[in-house]
């Protein structure tokens, strides 16, 4: 052991810090009750007294061969329900923390979704409430899909590197380089296939530097990452300002886009079928990684030495495990998902590129898959969760709800910070994340 | 680096407990650092990743110039036209980026076709050579104030990739106590300084605390507080209950009363201000906070290994808030510049890229106040230059990101550098960033 980090590793010595005052310890206890009764609070307070009218919400996309009936809910009165609930929820789990009641890990998760699903009805009904226009739910859920690609599989990078204990910062990088690639490769071929592929590579190009500098040349894993998106968004800029505007707009910026598959008998169910399976190609191919990549990681052997070496390098090298040469090859190969996630911005919904086209959701997909301890399906939660919000805000927007766009569009990040700060439960990354590994 | 890394991995400025040949490093001169490092080779792996950028972008530059590439089609019936075009190319955007930032020779000959001193300074053709100058200084200012907003606690040995969010925290202090208030001349500016080193150090302070008592990474609280701030802002510029100037709708605010604004230093041809000395006066501050008192030991110490401070008696999680709200500090002081030197409002885009700019500024400074001041300085060039650069080359000002990132991308890496040009190394350590600290740590 040379790494710095076993310093670290030496836990008698370290005290906790200032952290373990009592005023602390009762926050940290009851820091989930105290949070629910804010959330049932502002049901009450906030939704329920200003709410009137009656709010309408529609399931059923427009040309549906099956159609579901309106739900028409008085606003006010499912504010105070939605309210009343997650308070009876916080009661539940402050008895929790005292010992009255017993709730086991999955109910307490199941708590935390029920008090963030009973939050957003009640939003909700508040925002449609005296509206003559129904919300249409399914149109909220589907945008949330799609929005949510880049993310999404930018998190699953960030999954496979993390666990294999490379930091990637890049992945910022490397959906914009994908989207920048993406973009051309279809623009000159008119191959929709090439330009998914050379978005992949793209991304993949970004994971072979990042690698090279981070695990050959060991320089700093989160430096570099910044270091590598300023390159590409200094190099996309620029490339988009010399060759794809003015006379070559036409022949290098000017790409098709896929349209929408459906997918037969599934896309026809009602809400669900719409939402999930009626989207686009990206969607599927997120679907895919998603099963691949949590398959792969809990239940192959390839999954299990990714997490050996994520967690400790030297026990995997010392059973025979190639741990630099498998960083390398999980880095590249996780490179190809966020390089097709980029790719998603150009071919998948806008067409054209566009400088800082990204705007920093590889950033985001990073801190959905902190918010997802780092495993697959927590990271696309999470990342679901950021989509959610991007997609609600241009909705109410868009129906002239008063409330206040940039608010609700700041709120996952300071979710993201309470997360990260712990107040929600520890996250704990993999052991030797971003310890460069050094043969002995 | 052909040696494992020991376990105190050394910092940019060498801690005490892994000072090797027993030397106090707070009682080092310039003069014995600056040999220092030209022994170690830094400065020799920084001039070589400053060519290598540079070759690379002139390069970048030539092949993307729409007459560069027709000559590279006619390249096997005229070789000789083809070389030329791309070396006139990439000349001429460095001469152009070279003239916007230094000096250009038509001002200098303008002056002296003026028939006496007197009236060349009265109508501004003195002015106007010094142009380009001043405007280095104005464009390094906040450059310099954010790239120390990143060294200083990178010297402690945390990464404050927040410099955005804590601008913004400086630049609303800054712009409202600017234009809500009206006090006396001198009084109005020094409050408005103030505040905004009060209003990027509570974001500092914010990011620190979490850091302290959590144990929450600061790398993603402050990427997340970024955002925070950025939506915030948005906020505040879009309600005219809030900061949005009455009457208008396009989310600036007032205009900063006359009293708050920073002096000029030069004239009014010339938009140098009080701030370039702020941003000076900053990093001598910085130094001697490091060098000369026992709260910079302490963050260097805790940079080089904060267990062995912790064991040494020293209360690491108050050094971390101490030294983010310093930092966030600094980059709302580099906020006070912007928006009293140089804007005199503020608008949802005021923060620029002051937050990335900070730390290519950081790196290629070596985390060292003066490093940062010189960093500034070139990167600040760079800035100067590169809107006159894109009306006379048409090369994209984009190509000055591009070369600053592959400037700290090499510098990053001196195995890199010294791979490619063969330099040996003459001790086996490398740069600042070679630091092999984990997520966790």
């Amino acid at each position: 052991m040379t790494t710095p980090a076993s310093a670290e590793r030496l836990p008698v010595l370290l005290s906790p810090g200032p952290s373990g005052s009592a005023a602390a310890r009762f926050g940290g206890r009851f820091a989930a009750a105290i949070t629910y009764v804010a959330f049932g609070l502002v049901n009450i307070l906030v939704f329920g007294l200003h709410a009137h009218g009656s709010a309408t919400f529609s399931f059923t996309p427009e040309f549906a061969k099956v159609s579901v009936p309106n739900l028409t809910l008085p606003a006010a009165v499912t504010s105070y329900v939605c309210g009343a609930v997650t308070l009876a929820l916080a009661v539940a789990r402050a008895l929790d923390v005292l010992g009255v009641v017993r709730l086991g890990q999955v109910w307490r998760r199941v708590t935390v979704g029920a008090v963030l699903f009973l939050f957003i009805i009640a939003l909700l009904a508040w925002a449609d409430g005296g509206q003559t226009i129904s919300f249409n739910v399914v149109n909220l859920l589907s945008g949330t899909l799609d929005d949510s690609i880049p993310i999404m599989l930018g998190a699953l990078t960030g999954v496979i590197c993390s666990r294999s204990g490379v930091i990637n910062i890049a992945i910022e990088g490397q959906l914009l380089l994908g989207a920048f690639c993406a973009a051309i490769a279809t623009s000159v071929s008119g191959s929709l296939w090439l330009g998914v592929l050379c978005g992949a590579l793209a991304g993949s190009l970004v994971a072979v530097i990042l690698a090279v500098f981070a695990i050959a040349y060991r320089v700093d894993q989160v430096v570099l990452g910044v270091v590598l998106n300023t390159l590409i968004l200094g190099l996309t800029g620029y490339l988009y300002n010399a060759l794809m505007t003015g006379q070559y707009s036409n022949t290098l910026n000017n790409p098709a886009t896929f349209n929408p598959v459906k997918i037969p008998l599934l896309g026809d169910i009602p809400i669900i079928g719409p939402v999930f399976f009626d989207s686009s190609v990206f969607l599927y191919i997120t679907y895919i990684v998603l099963a691949g990549v949590q398959f792969g990681l809990a239940r192959t052997r390839w999954g299990l030495r990714t997490r050996a070496i994520g967690e400790h390098p030297e026990a995997a090298d010392t059973v025979g495990i190639r741990v630099i040469a498998m960083r390398y090859q999980n880095v590249i190969l996780a490179g190809l998902i966020a390089g097709i996630g980029g790719a998603y911005f150009t071919i998948g919904s806008v067409g054209s590129f566009g400088i800082d086209m990204s705007s920093g959701e590889g950033y985001i997909a990073l801190a959905a898959m902190i918010f997802g301890r780092y495993t697959p399906f927590g990271a696309i939660g999470a990342a679901l969760v950021f989509g959610f919000t991007t997609q609600l805000q241009s909705i109410l927007s868009s129906i002239n709800v008063p409330i206040q766009s940039n608010l609700l569009l700041l709120t996952p990040y300071v979710v993201t910070i309470i997360v990260v700060a712990g107040l929600v439960g520890k996250v704990r990354g993999p052991r030797a994340e971003g310890v460069p590994f050094i043969k002995s | 680096m052909t040696t494992p890394p020991p376990a105190a991995e050394p910092s940019a400025t060498p801690p005490p407990a892994a000072e090797q040949d027993g030397q106090d490093s707070s009682g080092r001169s310039f003069g014995d650092n600056l040999r220092r490092a030209i022994q170690e080779n830094t400065l020799t792996v920084i001039f070589l990743a400053l060519v290598s950028a540079t070759i690379i972008g002139g390069l970048l530059t030539a092949f993307t110039n729409t007459t560069v590439l027709n000559a590279w089609g006619h390249f096997f019936s005229s070789p000789g036209n083809a070389i030329g075009q791309a070396w006139d190319a990439a000349f001429g955007t460095y001469w152009a980026l070279f003239e916007g930032s230094i000096i250009n020779p038509h001002t200098v000959s303008a002056l002296f076709q003026q028939a006496s001193l007197a009236t060349a300074v009265h109508d501004g053709f003195l002015s106007a050579v010094f142009n380009p100058l001043s405007e280095t200084a104005v464009q390094a200012t906040p450059l310099i104030l954010t790239g120390l907003a990143v060294a200083l606690p990178y010297q402690a040995g945390l990464f404050n990739i927040g410099g955005q969010s804590q601008f913004i925290g400086g630049a609303i202090m800054a712009a409202w106590l600017g234009y809500a208030y009206n006090m006396p001349f001198f009084v109005h500016v020094v409050v408005c300084v103030i505040g905004a080193f009060v209003g990027g150090a509570a974001l500092g302070w914010l990011a620190g605390e979490i850091k302290a008592r959590t144990g929450a990474h600061e790398v993603i609280v402050t990427i997340m507080l970024n955002y925070v701030m950025l939506y915030f802002l948005a906020y505040v510029l879009s309600s005219h209950s809030l900061m949005e100037a009455p009457g208008g709708s396009d989310s600036i605010t007032l205009p900063i009363t006359s009293n708050a604004h920073l002096p000029l230093l030069a004239g009014t041809h010339l938009r140098i201000n009080a701030g370039f000395l702020i941003a000076l006066a900053a990093a001598l501050a910085v130094w001697w906070l490091l060098n000369r008192t026992t709260t910079g030991f302490e963050f260097r110490s805790i940079g080089a290994n904060a267990s062995a401070s912790r064991v040494a008696g020293m209360n690491v999680e108050r050094n971390w808030t101490r030294v983010m709200t310093i930092g966030g500090g600094l980059a709302g002081l580099a906020a006070a510049t912007v928006i009293l030197g140089t804007d005199f409002t503020l608008n949802p885009q005021s923060y620029g890229t002051y937050g990335i700019d900070a730390i290519t500024v950081a790196l290629l400074g070596l985390g060292r106040p003066g490093g940062v001041v010189a960093a500034g300085l070139l990167f600040g060039a760079l800035h100067a230059g590169s809107p006159g650069m894109q009306v006379a080359t048409g090369t994209p000002v984009q190509i000055v990101q591009v070369i600053q990132a592959l400037i700290v991308l090499f510098v990053a890496a001196p195995p890199l550098v010294r791979t490619i040009y063969r330099v040996r190394a003459a001790r086996a350590r490398g740069v600042s960033t070679t630091m092999s600290k984990g997520w966790n740590a």
